[in-house]
């Protein structure tokens, strides 16, 4: 047997061993459980919504256009999350909603603030400057791509009088 | 002293343990061995401003701790091996400087406890030093700005996940002959070690170290036993430092494999440190300062007392970087064992 052949035969063995190691940390790691995680998320997302409608029905209450109202509706949402985020509170409204608070502008707005809380000991430029995007910097870069490529996808269908 | 097998050397004059203190945070100081710190830090903070000096004051406060109990001064320790989890060693370096004790900064993740115990039990067997140092510690919110995301970022730990300690663990290593400073006997004597390779199982999921540090614990138990011609029953204890309740399953299951059942001696300090139904800490605690304290709260106490006679304690290391990580690289693990004798009469 030659010797590129004998490091293939050890890879090989090695592999099996990995792979047979990988089913079980599989079969003993334990998982939430995606249903009760669901439904969690679903009343709290539900919520969230149910508090925005709420904001933007008392904005408008007072005079203002739906716009402008949802607009404001958006910044309160955003205050009261940073607000929770400083007072620590926000970590404890996710383990329990997961995504129901995470995808409502809440999350953003916790992820932002959180960034700016932990590396403002880090300075103002170098720290929070430098930092504060760390984990909504993909959300920011990746939501505008998105958007600039559906903008081509909406400019051809016009073009072509699709739409 | 003897080299032993392939990776193993046993201890002619077996080095002294002469004193340990540990200090931990609230979460720790309220768990099932909260009596037996020497203290439970209620401010996170410690009286600093930030995360990493409060690890520092971890260390410092530890250190001093620990003389203090061995009714020694500073000036009588020759060296001092210290490791944390942050980067380029921030806690150790800026918390001991002020002791100005020759000072050596360790790495091995959170198995920095087992490399420091080896390099200060080798470097005083071979006599070089009276008496050496031996620290680690670890700062949950310290390792999560590290290695996760900021302390109130809201995000959803897996049950795999570990809850990273805010603990310090200080062991003052003698050798033997020397005088033990205001206490009459060691604690206990490290007749013997296994330096661990570092073994990679191709594991990738950072949040379940467990199953990242299993092959290696296996591999060095397994050597451990190869090397000094033993089985587990010559143990009384066989203790982890970090597997968590995932870890300590993949392992007894690996080592079965290789034809040896230490279901009987196991025991991990992350799953001992924490009530996992009442603190909420999933899989078990992990971080240098989780076998660092549990060592010197609880090992070190049994085996002094005498309740055990002999104990491999084998402190649990993941090798991974955020940088290796967000490169999709594995998590290889590391285990060193330390073989804990007590001292008779």
């Amino acid at each position: 047997m030659g010797r590129s052949e004998r490091m293939m035969n050890t890879n090989q063995t090695m592999e099996t061993k990995e792979q047979r190691f990988e089913k079980e940390v599989k079969r003993v790691t334990p998982k939430h459980n995606v249903w009760k995680n669901m439904f969690h998320a679903f009343w709290m997302g539900g919520l969230f919504c149910l508090l925005g409608q709420y904001f933007i029905n008392g904005y408008m209450s007072f005079g203002m256009d739906k716009d402008t109202a949802g607009k404001w509706n958006l910044l309160t949402l955003i205050l009261i999350s940073v607000l929770l985020t400083g007072l620590n509170q926000f970590g404890k409204l996710v383990k329990l909603g997961g995504a129901g608070a995470i995808v409502p502008i809440t999350g953003f707005a916790n992820s932002v603030a959180a960034t700016a809380i932990e590396f403002k000991k880090e300075g103002w430029i170098f720290g929070l400057g430098c930092k504060i995007f760390t984990i909504a910097g993909p959300v920011i870069l990746y939501g505008i791509v998105s958007s600039w490529g559906l903008g081509v996808i909406y400019w051809i269908l016009k073009i072509t009088g699709v739409v | 002293m003897a080299v032993m097998g392939k990776q193993s050397i046993q201890f002619e004059k077996a080095p002294l343990i002469m004193e340990a203190a540990a200090i931990v945070g609230k979460k720790e100081g309220e768990g099932p061995f909260a009596p037996l710190f020497d203290k439970v830090e209620a401010d996170a903070f410690l009286g600093k401003k930030t995360w990493e000096e409060a690890e520092g004051e971890l260390q410092r406060q530890t250190v001093e701790k620990v003389l203090e109990k061995a009714g020694l001064t500073r000036m009588d320790m020759r060296y001092v091996f210290a490791g944390d989890l942050l980067e380029q060693m921030t806690a150790s370096t800026f918390g001991l400087m002020g002791y100005e004790i020759p000072f050596i900064g360790i790495y091995g993740a959170c198995s920095t406890m087992g490399e420091g115990l080896m390099l200060a039990s080798m470097i005083t067997a071979a006599g070089y030093a009276d008496y050496t140092l031996a620290v680690a510690s670890s700062h949950f919110a310290a390792a999560e700005k590290e290695f996760r995301f900021p302390l109130n970022y809201g995000s959803q730990r897996p049950l795999s996940a570990t809850w990273t300690v805010t603990g310090c663990g200080a062991v003052i290593v003698g050798a033997e002959g020397v005088k033990s400073g205001n206490r009459k006997k060691p604690s206990a004597r490290i007749t013997g070690v296994t330096t661990g390779k570092v073994i990679d199982y191709g594991q990738k999921d950072s949040m379940n170290m467990g199953a990242c540090m299993a092959g290696a614990a296996c591999d060095t138990i397994y050597q451990n036993f190869m090397d000094f011609g033993r089985t587990p029953e010559d143990y009384d204890r066989i203790i982890t430092g970090d597997l968590g309740y995932v870890g300590k399953t993949l392992l007894l299951s690996l080592l079965k494999e290789k034809g040896f059942d230490i279901a009987k001696q196991h025991d991990d300090c992350g799953i001992l440190i924490f009530d996992q139904e009442k603190q909420d800490t999933h899989s078990g605690g992990s971080g240098c300062g989780c076998s660092g304290a549990m060592f010197a709260a609880h090992i070190l106490r049994q085996v002094e007392k005498g309740a055990w006679k002999r104990v491999l304690f084998l402190p649990t290391g993941a090798l991974l970087s955020k940088v290796s990580f967000n490169e999709n690289r594995t998590v290889p693990g590391i285990a060193h064992g330390i073989v804990l004798e007590h001292c008779g009469r």
